[in-house]
């Protein structure tokens, strides 16, 4: 097996077969009707948030007149609710890019002594984060409600007790993300500097953490894209008599689902796309690192 | 080696010098206990502390009228023992507040949920990664960037989309299947078909209870699952050695042979901890079945995580909720444990 992997000449790449002109177009044929299915929702959303239709009428693909109108209207006022789009947008980014940020700043020191010093209770520490991310989030609404409401009604129907409840998932999911990262990078440089005499804290913040910033990039990426679309916990907590206790994952729902007895189309899609574009682009470019840490452990 | 050093040393020293007490371990691995510290600490405010407190609500009658101690109706929780869980299985009265509940068709209705989406996903997933890796395709690189899409949207925007892509009036699926029947059905071509994929009650197919909001969510799960399995499937392909199939068609083998001896057994020890991955990911999918059927049709469609979810959103039985949460934790519990299990299985067949 070892042979046969260094016996393949260099330079030679998966272009080195030609496939036979049947099984070519056979190949295409079936590739374009996936494309079309994967495609299919994304441009008619797409076509209908440049429309200006209340009730599609027909399947349409393409815009019948090019208009961003349901643009404006979503940045002026989404929904009924009061709430223009630039302080929705405001609420989410707040919740996500703050829960993010802490549970990664937090956490990076924590996955850091998981991953590099052994000291008694390590394993037991260890799996007890494991076990906590078991549970998913929706699970934990009730205790974090109730203690929240204890401590103030106004802590809990406010930003900062949602942000509260938020870290609760996002900083163990943090620890052992990072920790899966700092694994991966090499040790010799941290064994040379300590043979060097450099301090534990030197090691970490002039060593290990500038290696990592790639590492808490994508953790912290992928926090807040958690936070970017959070329904569940903000819907509960958030004290509706406050107008401005709305996020954009919110608005959207109120947009459809029950809440929707006629779904405004064009505003929807354009909405839709507002809140999906920013992270699907920066997904797309950081999806290697993503689900390259995610297969590390299954192809050996 | 420093280890080393100070056993040696240690064993010249009289017997008492050598039992050490815990502080003396939290000092030497002060910077590790250190580093762990904040972390720690606010975990233990909000993510353990919660989870206790949970624990404890679940033996309570924990209600609305427990929520706000300053409120003229303040009922204080009591302790009712394992009341809350012998309801939820569906003894002692139930859970007569919500209609229609059932832990077991729930639960039943969840791991089959959870089972037919990966075993589609994986199946379509290696399928296409297969078709998309052979030597020579045109236009590679460009199927691989449309196919990642699904995954970069969020599931939120997905749910509500597609939940519009099958409305019964003014959805493409509706809209498309008029123009097709209503070519020859003219009743048809005139009202729409209308097919209420949401509400209707009656199964599609007599005999196999799944209803129409099933299906609908499983085409969406499926178009928001496979190119997972794809990834992860064209990165293993990759692994294998071209070398194997030269040797494999030297000796006269076919394209299934090849699949079949060659392929999928190298690419098991990839898939499996994907498929493990796609179970437990897929068994808590909350916003697809919350946003799209909202529990189905009579709350045949609810999983467990939305129903947990309704129990303190809609009905706020807090006391029967943090009960539900912890049979949820058992439950997954179980199924990582055996998940777990079966990717080490795989791992060492293959080392």
């Amino acid at each position: 097996m070892r042979d046969a992997v260094v016996r393949r000449a260099p330079g030679a790449d998966k272009e080195e077969r030609r496939l036979p002109v049947r099984e070519q177009i056979l190949t295409q044929i079936f590739l374009i009707i996936v494309a079309f299915t994967v495609l299919f929702p994304i441009l008619w959303i797409v076509s209908l948030s440049f429309d200006n239709i209340e009730r599609p009428s027909e399947f349409r693909l393409v815009p019948q007149e090019f208009t961003v109108s349901a643009y404006q209207q979503v940045f002026t006022q989404p929904t009924s609710n009061p709430t223009p789009f630039w302080r929705l947008l405001l609420n989410q980014l707040m919740l996500a890019g703050g829960v993010a940020f802490a549970s990664v700043m937090v956490g990076v020191f924590a996955a850091y002594a998981f991953s590099r010093l052994k000291f008694p209770g390590r394993g037991g520490f260890m799996l007890g984060i494991i076990a906590v991310l078991l549970l998913p989030q929706i699970a934990t609404i009730a205790p974090l409600y109730i203690i929240l409401n204890g401590i103030s009604p106004q802590l809990r129907g406010s930003f900062l007790g949602v942000g509260i409840a938020m870290t609760s998932g996002a900083l163990p999911f943090a620890i052992w993300n990072l920790k899966g990262y700092l694994d991966t990078i090499p040790k010799d440089l941290e064994e040379a500097a300590r043979i060097d005499g450099a301090s534990p804290n030197q090691i970490f913040f002039q060593i290990v953490l500038p290696l990592a910033v790639p590492a808490l990039a994508v953790t912290a990426f992928l926090g807040f894209l958690s936070g970017w679309t959070e329904f569940a916990l903000s819907w509960q907590f958030l004290d509706i008599n406050n107008p401005n206790n709305l996020t954009l994952a919110m608005a959207l729902y109120t947009m459809t689902g029950q809440y929707a007895s006629e779904v405004p189309w064009s505003r929807f899609a354009a909405m839709s796309l507002l809140i999906a574009a920013p992270v699907a682009i920066v997904y797309l470019s950081l999806q290697r690192y993503i689900v390259g840490g995610l297969t590390v452990g299954g192809v050996k | 080696m420093a280890t080393d050093v100070r056993m040696a040393s240690e064993s010249n020293m009289p017997p008492q010098k050598r039992q050490r007490s815990v502080w003396d371990e939290v000092l030497r691995n002060r910077v590790a206990y250190l580093y762990l510290l904040p972390a720690f600490i606010i975990m233990g405010i909000v993510t353990f502390y919660p989870l206790f407190y949970q624990l404890w609500m679940s033996f309570t009658d924990f209600g609305i009228r427990s929520l706000n101690p300053n409120s003229a109706t303040y009922l204080p929780p009591t302790i009712v023992g394992f009341d809350n869980y012998i309801r939820i299985l569906g003894f002692k009265g139930g859970v007569p507040q919500i209609a229609n509940f059932s832990f077991l068709n729930t639960l039943s209705f969840n791991l089959f949920w959870t089972f037919s989406n990966v075993v589609i996903h994986v199946t379509l997933g290696i399928f296409i990664a297969v078709i998309l890796n052979q030597p020579g395709v045109w236009g590679r690189n460009i199927y691989r960037a449309i196919y990642v899409l699904p995954m970069v949207i969020p599931a939120l925007v997905i749910a509500t989309v597609w939940k519009n892509i099958f409305d019964p009036r003014f959805g493409p699926v509706n809209q498309m299947l008029t123009s097709i029947v209503g070519s020859w059905n003219p009743a048809v071509a005139a009202n729409g078909i209308g097919i209420r994929w949401f509400e209707e009650v009656q199964y599609p197919i007599t005999g196999i209870p799944l209803p129409l909001s099933y299906f609908a969510m499983l085409i969406t799960n499926i178009w928001l699952g496979w190119p997972f399995m794809t990834i992860v499937a064209t990165g293993a392909l990759q692994s294998i050695p071209k070398d194997m199939y030269e040797a494999s068609s030297l000796d006269g083998a076919s394209w299934w042979d090849d699949l079949r001896y060659i392929t999928l057994p190298l690419l098991r020890p990839a898939m499996v901890p994907a498929a493990m991955y796609g179970l437990i990911t897929t068994f808590n999918l909350f916003h697809i079945i919350y946003f799209m059927s909202g529990g189905g049709p009579l709350r045949r469609t609810e999983i467990l995580v939305t129903t947990a979810y309704r129990l303190v959103n809609e009905q706020r039985l807090y006391g029967i909720a943090a009960a539900f949460a912890v049979y949820i934790f058992l439950i997954l519990l179980v199924m990582t444990l055996a998940t777990n299990r079966v990717t080490k299985a795989t791992e060492s067949y293959d080392a």
